[in-house]
């Protein structure tokens, strides 16, 4: 039961990792702003979505559980809004 | 096989990088990003060195608040270098600000290389006067700020209000009275609105956490005053509050509050204890808290009242 | 597995740094403000791998102080952003 425990961790960080790294090759090498926007978005959102349910089993009460993931659940807020109006600031100065 | 070496270079590399880009950046808002990324960087050589109140705090105040300072600041003079032209510095000067520059720079290398292999240092002697004097807490910065060296931490208060009080005497004589101008002068979208109404409450809660639990663990007045600060300069941003006129009353007395209550405790040390700014130790914990509740205050009220600037002048009717 | 913690929080800083380039790089400025939104996200991954890597306390306050940061200087540098393009449409 640890080991599919651990091995879940190791899995779940291990992509996570993965998704950051995939989310600045995107930045670096798309060819656009808004795919680049995409890439950004996907790393906040999965990226410490998986890093943060990796590190679950390691939290040592409920309440630390909890406090982590606030933190996945503000980024995840605050990602998607600030990706929003990147891309209405991206459209303006378009026009 | 130790990765803490890797990550200690890396993170020195970086730092260097991001620190000397940020000074040849040509542009304003790309140097002001380039130094907020050196604050975050720098913040984590502050967890490196196992100094996480201090990385937040360089998280909140030099990266992000001093980022949006900047900016704000940074675009005010856009239409003034419209309108004012400069002569370029001469030659004489350039070559001697930069021998000045270097001569500094060598100074500062040479002393970090004759430097004691054991650094003199007070931090013994602070913690076994932080232990005495702030009996009850746990963390023993919070205890060193606000007991050992507490003199210190209130005239830190007062350059904060000498600071706004500067900023505010930069507008006009005419404005003097009125708010400064709005953070954001267009209408808010929807979705900042949205990000805001979520994150403030949120936010507030945290910023009051980070504060309570500075008494035992990482934390402080001064990192959840910073954040309390963020909060209230995002609700002004997306216009769910506007700027107050500088001449209203809970303004001042928010933003003298925290000094004022400092000075009035070391005062009344003098009877209680026995000298100016000790306090009874049996009252030290609830006294050091009631403190920096104050002072969260005045740094929450002092921080944007920086970013808002000078009152504006009213407009043409 | 803390040493492996440890190094998982470096490879995602490092990588989330090396997408400052874009800092540089980047046609016009949204770009940059993108990099940073990346550097903080990342940060706050690899804070919380530090957290509970090495048991020190109050680095999990810092993630939660940074995740609230970065909404703050993304909202603040968005402002200006369109105050630039001669402000925002309704």
């Amino acid at each position: 039961m640890t080991f599919l425990v651990d091995l879940f961790r190791i899995v779940a960080i291990v992509v996570g990792t993965f998704f950051f790294v995939a989310g600045t090759v995107g930045l670096l090498r798309f060819p656009d702003s808004l795919t680049r926007l995409h890439a950004l978005a996907k790393a906040d959102n999965i990226g410490l979505g998986l890093v943060v349910l990796g590190l679950l089993p390691l939290t040592e009460n409920v309440l630390a559980a909890f406090k982590v993931i606030l933190i996945w659940a503000l980024v995840l807020v605050s990602g998607g809004s600030t990706a929003q109006l990147i891309g209405r600031a991206l459209r303006s100065g378009r026009r | 096989m130790s990765v803490l070496p890797f990550i200690d270079i890396g993170l020195s590399i970086l730092v260097v990088t991001v620190a000397a880009s940020t000074i040849f950046m040509q542009e304003l808002f790309a140097a002001v990003v380039s130094y907020v990324a050196y604050g975050l960087l720098l913040a984590f050589v502050w967890i490196r060195l196992y100094a996480p109140d201090v990385a937040l705090t360089e998280a909140a105040i030099g990266s992000g608040v001093t980022g949006v300072l900047l900016i704000t600041a940074g675009k005010r003079l856009v239409p003034l270098s419209r309108t004012t032209t400069e002569a370029e510095p001469t030659l004489t000067l350039r070559v001697f600000a930069g021998t000045f520059a270097a001569l500094v720079a060598c100074a500062l290398g040479a002393a970090i290389l004759v430097l004691p292999d054991e650094p003199p240092s007070l931090a013994p002697e602070a913690a076994v006067a932080a232990s005495g004097a702030g009996a009850g807490l746990g963390n023993p910065i919070t205890a060193v700020l606000i007991s050992y060296r507490s003199f210190d931490t209130m005239l830190e208060k007062i350059v904060l209000i000498l600071a706004v009080v500067a900023v505010w005497s930069i507008g006009t004589d005419g404005a003097w009275g009125n708010a400064p101008a709005q953070l954001r002068q267009a209408r808010p979208h929807p979705e900042m609105v949205f990000l805001a109404q979520v994150l403030v409450p949120i936010g507030t809660l945290i910023g009051i956490h980070i504060f309570w639990v500075g008494a035992d663990a990482p934390g402080g007045a001064f990192q959840g005053g910073a954040l309390l600060a963020a909060m209230w300069m995002m609700a002004m941003m997306a216009h769910l509050t506007e700027p107050p006129r500088i001449d209203v009353r809970w303004l001042r007395l928010a933003l003298v509050a925290g000094p004022a209550v400092f000075l009035i405790v070391g005062l009344a040390g003098v009877f209680m204890a026995g000298s100016f700014f000790a306090y009874p130790p049996s009252l030290a914990k609830p006294i050091i808290l009631f403190i920096e509740t104050f002072m969260v205050l005045s740094i929450a009220a002092a921080l944007p009242m920086l970013v808002a600037g000078p009152p504006n002048e009213r407009p043409v009717p | 597995m803390n040493e492996s913690l440890l190094g998982t929080a470096g490879l995602i800083l490092l990588s989330v740094a090396a997408g400052l380039a874009r800092v540089l790089s980047g046609p016009n400025d949204v770009e940059r403000l993108m990099a940073v939104q990346l550097l903080s996200t990342g940060g706050v991954a690899a804070l919380l791998l530090i957290a509970y890597a090495t048991n020190v306390p109050g680095v999990d306050d810092v993630a939660l102080g940074l995740a609230l940061l970065t909404a703050f200087a993304a909202i603040a540098f968005v402002n200006h952003l369109e105050a630039d393009e001669g402000g925002a449409e309704t």
